[in-house]
């Protein structure tokens, strides 16, 4: 693989590291006053990316022709599947942003550039082939986060959740990095696949440590119980739309990395990690259902309710076969859209004066002020629930069969009864706003760019999206094919 | 279209019209449709029945549909007419029509008279579905609606706590004999492979014999199931054991009581009997239980009968009774007498029914008899009734000249005990005349004490709150009251029934005064009219004729003396009953009490439900499938969930203290495991 091809299939991250660094001078050049204009420029650059992977993921690209810098990096059409989803996030998160941020003045123009770098990290984070990738880009990532979880630095709450998230991050990074370097110690290698290779036959126990603590930080990525506790403070305190971005995008990374890293490099060792895997899974349905009951704030019940959605992806992720990845894709896809739609929600959710809506008992009687934004919010929390006909009952159910289908029928089973708890606070939302008296405080007016994406995530988990659903399942078994080719 | 069609769901259409169409429809338009259907199925009922009585028809099945076909079980809907239809058309049909019309007048001022006429009509379609079934699964299938039906019109009223309870009673104590009845059919089934009705019978006898693993006992087929059925037909007929609710359906209105819980219904029992007859004929054991059960229950029901204050209880004992009459004359052979007395007692109970009902309705709601008398002159026309209800249920006559309905009906059921000379007819036979001298004595009573003596009516609370309503609305007539206090009437002037109800009680008369006389022929020793419909005991039919004359007379003579009595107790001397019952407290309690079954039944099988009930719902349900269940499951979250929230606590030391324990439990999992 000479350098030349190597360069052309890192050309998105290329695109992307050269428009945030000249978007960075604009933005040191115009100030604040451009950060429309660059927010505009920074969706545009994300459509280019995005349009530069699909081919990759329409045709099926896999195997050695994907393969750039001697194995660095990887840019198959799992990586495909995984970037476009990131880039659709991303761009989100940048569209919401200007409506909220401009109330209280703190539209930056750093705000695009960071979401730019942190799809950066992203991007490289599931084109990894390589411990030296991984790190990177996930350090990329993470320190854009970190910035982005504080943006509103007069924000108490936002400082808080972003020093929070910094040294807790910092905490798993350690944990990460001890853990490659256990792995590197014990095969001698850093590429997945001479990890691979190397350790066929019985792992050793330095092997098994590196892989459990690799998982542990990035489990804190993907916010699985136990490493899940920073996750309702930080979506909490940080700005909304970060915490739409926070949700959505490194939830894709930091999955599909993991199942880079135990289907790929230890995926020889199923038996080690699969156990664990379940644990988390289960830990994560459970806690997070528990966990949302009590909440009053909605934010932080969407914290919860990402948790609980990450634990019936590890599902997927636990019964280790290409039909699992090819479910977690599909549930990945759909959680996209309904976080996206639950948050928009949120942001659209203000008072008379503008200011954000957060508490639950606010927008009782929503139904009867707010007809169409009440009746799209429930449409998520429905489909959240997994209730049929919404689209979010299919991504359960991909899930689960995979999970029945790889012989875990306890775990599908468990996690089922638990999905029942989940609804509980799902459906309670939905009744405050329905049947409850109207408290009538979100009488505030939406912004039109954020009615335009609750329309666009509504449109998607109505029943209609289950017209996509042949297209969505062979794209995701393209992409799962590339994985377990790679592997 | 066959008339049979017409006569069956005609009802069937007016009560979906009027029941569904109810207070869109209004009172008059529902009366109408369901009355005018009734009388419609009632003519075209009467040729069906006189062409068998003359010879010319012949038994027919009408199909209707095919019902069910599963392996070797296949029946279909289909309308069967013989002989012994066609005399519970004419019956049904008969006594529903009039019945139908005196509710236009008794039921007048109900807020809900489209539902009511509904269920009478929806009832008739059942009884007549019943009647002509042509298998075991449409006649359960008529069964089961005609006790719906009974349970929707006994608690109409459902306002009223009593009309309830007495709804559940019925509903519950008939599901007891119910069961039996489908044991049978179920058994019937196991046996014959088939539950057509025809192919049965024609098969009975070559069963006689054949044992049947029954609870673990090797039993006589035939008997088993011959007992099985005849307990449904014990719940349905109200006899010894499974009468209680019968008594307390009288919560119905009136006319319900005269149509369902007198003339139709309760015979349902007396009819599947006649109809099973061949089948009956092959245990000689299930014939003497039906004798004795039948016996013991129409002599029970007339001591009771004797010292009931409600005139409608009076009545509802005397019909328990008289379904023992035909029960015990089915159990000794005569078929054709039981159906007899079923189709001549139709007619005088039912006017005795309509015509208690008339007097109700004249006194203002009150149906204790203490509180009337001297009514002959306020209300003759509903007096000349009842007179002709009781001349035939007491069975008036002159032997080989003229007799009242009851007359020639009665005597053939005695006569039939006594000509089978068994020991348990013998003593059917006693009880019979007994019950005979019984049934004089408290009918007599019933007219003596409503239409004889002096006016008692100012101690009635209903005629009180009618005058104390006159008095409202008419307060410048003060002190006209007054002056009547002395002569007992409270100043309240009985009126007379509306024509609507005098209409059905004169044709009804008609029916009491000639039924027996008309028919008795054809009924009793005609078999070439029941051709086949029922067991014939040509046998017997000659042993009937050939009784000594004193047995011919017994009936005569009983009634004669139950008449002296009730004349010398109630019109001669009237402290005759207050000092015999202080002379026998026992004894009148025990029949006053109705021999104490209901307190039985209570201390037996209600308080011992009713415990277990409450056991499954509280202990079961409450206290062990809600706690671990649902309610358990719902506490385990909560408290989960208080705990989730309790360790997140928001501070960085205890979150990375966490983070820290989980990768410690997953490394000491992996080294255990590993």
């Amino acid at each position: 693989m000479d350098f030349a091809a190597s360069l052309s299939l890192v050309a998105p991250e290329i695109l992307l590291s050269t428009a945030g660094l000249v978007l960075l001078l604009v933005a040191a050049w115009a100030g604040d006053g451009a950060s429309r204009a660059i927010s505009i420029a920074s969706v545009a650059v994300l459509a280019a990316c995005a349009f530069m992977v699909a081919p990759a993921l329409c045709s099926g690209a896999m195997g050695p022709d994907t393969v750039a810098f001697s194995g660095q990096f990887r840019a198959d059409a799992f990586a495909s599947f995984a970037k476009l989803l990131i880039y659709a996030a991303g761009g989100a998160a940048l569209i919401v942003a200007p409506a909220f941020f401009e109330r209280v003045h703190a539209m930056r123009a750093e705000y695009p550039v960071l979401i730019l770098f942190a799809v950066l990290g992203m991007g490289l984070m599931v084109s990894a082939s390589d411990l030296l990738t991984l790190y990177i880009g996930l350090e990329l990532n993470s320190l854009a986060a970190y910035v982005l979880a504080a943006f509103l630095r007069d924000d108490e709450r936002s400082a808080e959740a972003g020093l929070k998230y910094f040294v807790l991050g910092a905490l798993a990074s350690g944990i990460l990095l001890f853990g490659m370097s256990l792995t590197y110690g014990f095969t001698g290698t850093t590429s997945f696949e001479g990890i691979r290779a190397a350790l066929s036959g019985t792992i050793s126990m330095g092997a098994l440590f590196g892989a459990i603590f690799m998982l542990a930080g990035l489990s804190f990525k993907i916010a699985a119980v136990p490493f899940h506790m920073w996750t309702p403070d930080v979506y909490e305190g940080a700005p909304t739309p970060v915490t739409t971005f926070f949700a959505t995008a490194p939830k894709v990374a930091a999955v599909a990395l993991s199942m880079r890293v135990t289907l790929d490099a230890f995926g020889g060792q199923v038996a080690a990690w699969q156990q664990i895997v379940i644990f988390a899974a289960l830990a994560s349905v459970i806690v997070g259902a528990l966990g949302a009951i009590g909440q009053t704030n909605i934010k932080r019940l969407l914290a919860y309710s990402s948790i609980n959605n990450v634990g019936f992806i590890l599902i997927g992720l636990a019964a280790a076969t290409p039909q699992g990845a090819s479910a977690m894709l599909v549930y990945l896809a759909i959680y996209i859209a309904m976080s996206v739609g639950g948050f928009v929600a949120v942001l659209m959710l203000k008072d008379a004066d503008g200011a954000p809506v957060e508490g639950i008992a606010e927008i009782a009687g929503l139904s009867r002020h707010r007809k169409v934004l009440a009746a799209c919010l429930a449409m998520v929390m429905f489909s959240l629930a997994g209730i049929p006909p919404l689209f979010g009952f299919w991504g359960k159910f991909v899930v689960f069969q995979a999970a029945v289908q790889a012989g875990l029928v306890p775990l599908a089973a468990i996690g089922i009864a638990a999905s029942v708890i989940g609804a509980f606070y799902y459906l309670k939302v939905v009744k405050v706003m329905y049947f409850d008296e109207p408290a009538n405080v979100a009488v505030g007016k939406s912004d039109w760019a954020h009615q335009a994406l609750l329309a666009i995530a509504a449109l998607f988990i109505s029943p209609l999206g289950y017209l996509l659903t042949r297209w969505l399942g062979a794209l995701a078994d393209k992409a799962a094919a590339a994985l377990f080719l790679a592997a | 279209m066959n008339a049979i069609q017409i006569i069956v769901f005609g009802p069937l259409l007016a009560a979906i019209v009027a029941g569904l169409g109810n207070r869109m429809l209004g009172s008059v338009a529902a009366k109408t449709i369901t009355t005018a259907g009734l009388f419609l199925s009632c003519v075209l009922s009467w040729p069906i029945f006189l062409g068998f009585l003359g010879g010319s028809a012949e038994a027919s099945v009408t199909p209707v549909l095919h019902w069910v076909q599963s392996g070797s079980l296949t029946f279909d809907w289909a309308l069967r007419v013989d002989a012994l239809t066609a005399v519970m058309l004419v019956v049904i049909t008969s006594v529903s029509a009039l019945v139908h019309l005196y509710s236009w007048g008794y039921m007048d001022e109900d807020p809900d008279q489209p539902r009511f006429f509904a269920y009478l009509s929806l009832f008739t379609f059942a009884m007549l579905m019943l009647v002509t079934a042509d298998n075991l699964v449409q006649m359960f299938f008529g069964w089961e609606g005609v006790g719906l039906a009974s349970y929707l019109l006994i608690g109409f009223w459902f306002r009223k706590p009593s009309a309830c309870a007495a709804a559940i009673k019925a509903f519950v104590v008939n599901r007891v004999g119910d069961l039996g009845f489908m044991l049978g059919i179920f058994g019937t089934y196991l046996v014959f492979q088939t539950t057509s009705i025809p192919e049965i019978l024609a098969a009975a006898p070559g069963m006689a014999g054949s044992t049947i693993g029954f609870l673990g006992y090797r039993l006589d087929t035939m008997t088993v199931l011959c007992i099985l059925l005849f307990i449904g037909a014990m719940g349905k007929s109200a006899q010894l054991g499974l009468h209680t609710w019968l008594p307390d359906a009288m919560e119905g209105p009136t006319p319900v009581s005269a149509l369902i819980h007198a003339a139709t219904m309760v015979t349902a029992g007396v009819f599947m009997v006649c109809r099973l007859s061949p089948m009956f004929e092959t245990s000689p054991t299930a014939l003497a239980l039906v004798t004795f059960i039948g016996a013991a229950t129409c002599f029970f029901a007339a001591t009771v009968g004797t010292c009931q204050w409600d005139i409608k209880r009076v009545i509802a004992y005397s019909t328990c009774s008289q379904l023992g009459y035909m029960f015990f004359a089915a159990g000794v052979g005569a078929y054709g007498a039981a159906m007899f007395h079923l189709f001549t007692h139709a007619f005088f109970k039912a006017l005795l029914f309509l015509g208690a009902g008339s007097v109700i309705h004249a006194m203002h709601h009150e149906q204790d008899m203490r509180f009337y008398g001297d009514l002959r002159k306020r209300i003759p026309l509903t007096f000349w009734a009842m007179m002709a209800g009781t001349l035939a249920i007491t069975g008036v006559g002159i032997l080989d000249v003229f007799g009242f309905a009851g007359f020639y009906s009665k005597d053939a059921i005695l006569e039939a005990a006594y000509a089978r000379g068994t020991e348990l007819s013998q003593f059917a036979f006693v009880l019979g005349c007994i019950a005979a001298l019984m049934t004089s004595f408290y009918s007599w009573r019933l007219m003596f004490l409503t239409f004889w003596g002096k006016p008692r009516w100012a101690g009635s609370e209903h005629i009180q709150h009618a005058m104390h309503d006159a008095h409202v609305h008419d307060d410048h007539d003060h002190g006209h009251g007054h002056g009547h206090e002395v002569d007992g009437t409270a100043g309240y002037h009985p009126h007379e029934s509306p024509l609507s109800m005098l209409v059905p009680l004169a044709i009804l008369s008609l029916g009491a005064v000639f039924a027996g006389f008309v028919f008795h022929d054809g009924f009793i020793n005609s078999e070439q009219f029941w051709n086949g419909a029922i067991a014939y005991n040509e046998h017997l039919i000659h042993a009937m004729h050939a009784v000594p004359l004193w047995v011919k007379l017994s009936a005569t003579v009983v009634m004669l003396t139950g008449f002296g009595i009730a004349y010398a107790a109630y019109i001669r001397d009237t402290t005759i009953p207050s000092r015999f019952v202080a002379t026998f407290p026992q004894l009148h309690g025990f029949a006053f009490n109705k021999w104490y079954f209901d307190e039985l039944y209570n201390f037996l099988f209600v308080r011992p439900a009713f415990w277990l009930g409450r056991q499954f719902w509280q202990r079961g349900d409450v206290g062990f499938i809600d706690r671990f269940g649902p309610n358990g499951a719902a506490w385990v979250v909560a408290q989960g969930s208080s705990y989730a929230k309790k360790v997140q606590s928001g501070y960085l030391y205890s979150y990375a203290l966490v983070m820290l324990l989980g990768l410690v439990a997953a490394v000491s999992w992996a080294l255990a495991a590993g």
